[in-house]
């Protein structure tokens, strides 16, 4: 795989969130105006991008069986770094973002890519693959949060929108209004993407735990496939 | 007390974990398919979020705070519940071999759930008292639980229901959820005004 087929695969066809359907938390919480979701995107993208690549370079040290605990540590200390970052020098996004800030450690994407990508690949490699996941990411958060807020508030990035303006609807900003764009942006994806629509379950085939989702009776089609690969 | 129950029940309701805060999501779309593992899920999340809080609590006021740790509170609380999630999973298998059998699929998976770390975030910014912090915990593990209970009902329905080819799987599962979210926005200022008067 070449370097630019590397970076473009997370914008469209891997696409985190509409495609591989991770970080689904974030994306549903954050995407109520498009400031904030470009916030979140450039936090998430940035502690991808650290992760990656530290983890990449560490791949060879940390021991296999401790690797998760490894990552989780590694992924924490850079979210601190981008939170106190974010406190320090752009205050009213913080306090936009809240809690979801420090919740970036829990986000599949991340922990997925380091599962996936990074302890597998060279150092180069897993920075372009966290710029153009990160970058995935941004994307299917703006796309959503244009959405939201271009029809539930009749703004955009706070300027207002002439006629839309006077007919908001306001459900769309709240929480029924996330998971309702959140399904129909999916079933686009399904409809038009390159791949033949196929009954796609939760993605868990880049999620570290799939194995043991598949062990509970998730819902998981990926579950077995990625607990057999696992072994 | 009636602080007590209005944060229980607004946790519950007003600001569900799943359906208004959007904490929680993987295992709600991932474990809600059937009721059995819907239930054994949110139990473990029940356990868990109460058991977290317990231990992160005194943590954050016993140790970061006097020694002006506070920004090690991501680091500190994950690392926690990790441990923890361990820990009390060895202790189940040992000692209380039933509860680990109906449990101990889901526990593995709690570890990096957004809504255990959140709760447990939360509890210090909202700066509860150590009893209302664990009355919240249990009242966020009780709505995580009646949203999974809830949802996994209208999934069996969907389940033999005739959908475009395009809908199928993810979205519908999607707008599922938009609709059960939307029950739970009726209940906005109902339990303010309850104890109001």
């Amino acid at each position: 795989m070449n370097k630019l087929q590397n970076f473009s695969k997370g914008l469209i066809k891997e696409n985190p969130v509409l495609v591989l359907v991770l970080g689904t938390c974030p994306t549903l919480a954050t995407s109520t105006s498009v400031t904030n979701a470009l916030g979140m995107g450039a936090a998430a993208t940035i502690v991808l991008i650290c992760s990656n690549i530290v983890i990449s370079a560490l791949r060879k040290i940390i021991p296999d069986k401790v690797r998760i605990p490894c990552y989780i540590v590694l992924i924490a200390g850079f979210v601190t770094m981008v939170q106190m970052l974010v406190k320090a020098f752009a205050p009213a996004l913080d306090q936009a973002l809240g809690i979801y800030l420090p919740l970036i450690v829990v986000n599949c994407i991340i922990l997925g890519r380091a599962e996936m990508f990074a302890n597998k690949n060279t150092v180069l490699d897993s920075a372009i693959d966290a710029v153009g996941m990160g970058a995935g990411f941004t994307l299917a958060l703006v796309l959503m949060a244009t959405i939201r807020e271009v029809f539930g508030n009749g703004t955009f990035m706070g300027i207002e929108i002439p006629i839309l303006i006077d007919n908001k609807i306001s459900i769309l900003t709240m929480a029924p209004g996330g998971f309702f764009v959140f399904g129909i942006l999916i079933a686009l994806v399904n409809k038009f993407g390159k791949h033949k629509p196929k009954k796609k379950e939760f993605g868990c085939a880049g999620c570290p735990q799939a194995a043991a989702c598949g062990r509970a009776g998730g819902g998981c089609a990926g579950a077995e496939t990625a607990e057999v690969s696992a072994k | 007390m009636t602080k007590l129950i209005i944060i229980l029940l607004s946790a519950v309701f007003i600001n569900n974990y799943v359906l208004s805060r959007f904490l929680g999501i993987c295992p709600f779309l991932g474990v809600s398919k059937k009721l059995d593992s819907a239930t054994g899920m949110s139990l473990a999340v029940i356990f868990v979020m109460l058991i977290a809080t317990a231990v992160t609590y005194p943590i954050q006021y016993f140790l970061l705070t006097p020694n002006n740790l506070g920004y090690l509170q991501t680091i500190v609380f994950i690392l926690v519940i990790a441990a923890l999630v361990q820990l009390v999973e060895i202790v189940l298998k040992r000692y209380i071999p039933s509860l680990h059998q109906s449990l101990g699929v889901y526990l593995p998976l709690i570890t990096t759930n957004c809504a255990v770390l959140g709760v447990t975030i939360l509890n210090i910014d909202e700066g509860y008292t150590f009893l209302e912090a664990m009355v919240n915990s249990l009242g966020s593990g009780l709505g995580f639980f009646l949203a999974m209970v809830m949802f996994s009902g209208v999934r069996s329905k969907i389940e033999g229901a005739d959908i475009p080819e395009s809908f199928k799987g993810l979205p519908v599962t999607l707008i599922a959820a938009s609709i059960t979210s939307l029950s739970f926005l009726g209940f906005g200022g109902v339990i303010e005004n309850m104890f109001a008067a």
